[in-house]
């Protein structure tokens, strides 16, 4: 009963946690979620705002479904197609993100 | 030994827009699309609606497979794969063996991405429920990549090479330049040459996955495909199967047999996924080093090409394919060749799409036409700026080819070209 209270109570935090998160902590995830497919280490280190992934970064394109991928499996959320178009930049991303929280 | 002279005797294909070749020559001229809206697809929560797949009645297969070949039969590719590999030998006027003693000197070599999916996923639920004993004794034959190859070598009776090649989307093309170079070098007489791809959810999926698939023209499918428009938003998934005849000139001219064409040479090539090459893009330096290549083989100049059947799936390469060509053969504005690509009426039929675009490519020569591109009303601007409009005809026009060059590129940044001339 315990353990399942406790599990119960960890879920709950979870889904509280989103919407508190902070522009740093968001985008704080988004490089972790990004650092696998990076090519371009330089462009990673100096991450910002306005980071694109393919010119910045040097991420294949083909690869950007697997961002928009582990993103929804981070947030627990679902990005749409025309979406995921735009989700080009760091910025367009993240903005994304935080509607798609808020909708939740 | 000096290089033998090859030619292309028979034809055969199963397109989404023709299920022989004079229904398929028609639909090219007259600019038919054989794209359609799948409601499977849409149950199962694809962006993508929309795909060209052959369409027929199974009554059709008869007239190819026994009854004990037809049953169980659960793999479109092998239905496609056949179909066209026995119409292409019919074509040519030959027979099926009906000696004890294998042909030496036919041989086949027919492509395939993957072979039977729908097989095997019959075979795999059968598995998983720990019922193993029940998959019968076709479901290897069906679900093996070479399955292909081995159906039509034992129908036909072949004792040279029999086998599958898979290059993904140049698999094709790379199957009538392996058969050219073992007739040419004396090693075969007449090889079946083609390729064949699989229909389905299964099969298109992944590509859906990768969303490089248009998905607003679900209500509007034969408008979806677009090679070289402004307006193209990706390939639409296709399916089918090609075949030709390959054979040596001396033997065609010993049997008689009427000839298609010529077939000059060719190359294939690796960009070996470095500069600007990927598993899933191509280097375009390896692209112009293939079809410099494949010109310089054949003994011609880039001058004598008279038109091209390009690779151009209408993804965002396209711009890239234009400017490859261009710089290739040093050629560009009024000065360019024709330039076609039949995926605007097709889609992308994947491994089986080198080989129908062959078909198309040979009805070119032999028939003296250069079918339209549909869905390009409105050309790219930035191929606008390299070649002229004229040389993207929107409609089939009657023109004299002498030469045709067809490319194919795959994914892990592969590629093929095969010189075509009429023959004379």
């Amino acid at each position: 009963m315990l353990v399942l209270s406790l599990k119960n109570i960890t879920s709950y935090l979870e889904l509280l946690v989103p919407e508190f998160m902070t522009k740093e902590e968001l985008l704080s995830k988004l490089k972790n979620i990004i650092t696998p497919y990076v090519q371009n280490q330089e462009g990673l280190n100096s991450l910002n705002e306005n980071t694109d992934f393919i010119k910045d970064l040097e991420i294949n394109s083909a690869n950007l479904v697997d961002v928009v991928l582990d993103v929804e499996d981070e947030f627990d959320i679902e990005i749409d197609n025309e979406s995921m178009e735009k989700m080009l930049t760091v910025k367009a991303s993240l903005e994304i993100i935080e509607s798609k929280l808020s909708a939740k | 030994m000096s290089k033998r002279r090859v030619v292309v005797t028979g034809l055969g294909v199963v397109s989404p827009n023709g299920m022989n070749v004079s229904e398929f020559k028609k639909s090219i001229q007259s600019g038919k699309s054989g794209v359609q809206f799948i409601d499977k697809l849409k149950q199962l929560n694809f962006s993508c609606q929309i795909a060209g797949y052959p369409v027929y009645n199974k009554d059709y297969l008869n007239n190819y497979f026994t009854q004990i070949q037809l049953k169980g039969l659960n793999a479109t590719g092998m239905e496609y794969g056949v179909v066209s590999g026995m119409d292409a030998w019919r074509d040519a006027g030959l027979t099926i063996n009906k000696t004890d003693t294998p042909n030496w000197d036919h041989g086949v070599i027919f492509g395939t991405g993957i072979l039977g999916v729908d097989k095997f996923r019959e075979a795999i639920y059968k598995v998983d429920q720990g019922n193993v004993r029940r998959l019968g004794s076709n479901s290897v034959t069906q679900t093996m990549a070479s399955g292909i190859s081995a159906f039509l070598g034992g129908i036909l009776g072949c004792g040279n090479i029999v086998t599958t090649n898979s290059s993904a989307c140049s698999t094709g093309t790379e199957a009538i330049l392996m058969s050219y170079d073992r007739i040419s070098s004396g090693k075969a007489e007449i090889i079946l040459a083609g390729s064949t791809s699989d229909s389905g959810p299964y099969v298109w999926g992944g590509f859906d996955a990768m969303r490089i698939l248009p998905y607003k023209y679900n209500d509007n499918p034969t408008a979806a495909s677009r090679p070289m428009s402004a307006s193209a938003k990706g390939f639409v998934p296709g399916s089918g199967a090609g075949a030709l005849v390959i054979e040596s000139l001396e033997s065609a001219q010993k049997r008689g047999a009427s000839i298609y064409a010529e077939i000059l040479g060719g190359h294939v090539n690796s960009g070996g996924q470095r500069n600007g090459g990927s598993m899933t893009a191509p280097n375009s330096e390896a692209v112009q080093h293939c079809i410099t290549k494949a010109i310089e083989n054949s003994g011609i100049n880039a001058t004598q090409i008279d038109a091209i059947n390009g690779h151009l799936t209408a993804t965002g390469k396209d711009t890239a394919e234009i400017q490859n060509w261009c710089e290739a053969l040093q050629r560009n504005g009024d000065d360019f060749p024709y330039i076609n690509s039949l995926k605007s009426m097709v889609g992308h039929c994947l491994a089986a799409s080198g080989s129908i675009e062959s078909v198309a490519t040979v009805l070119q020569l032999k028939e003296n036409f250069v079918f339209g591109n549909i869905n390009c009303e409105d050309l790219h601007p930035d191929i606008a700026a390299m070649i002229s409009r004229n040389k993207v005809p929107a409609k089939t026009i009657s023109f004299s080819s002498n030469i045709i060059a067809k490319a194919s590129f795959g994914f892990g940044d592969v590629n093929a070209c095969v010189i075509f001339k009429k023959y004379n």
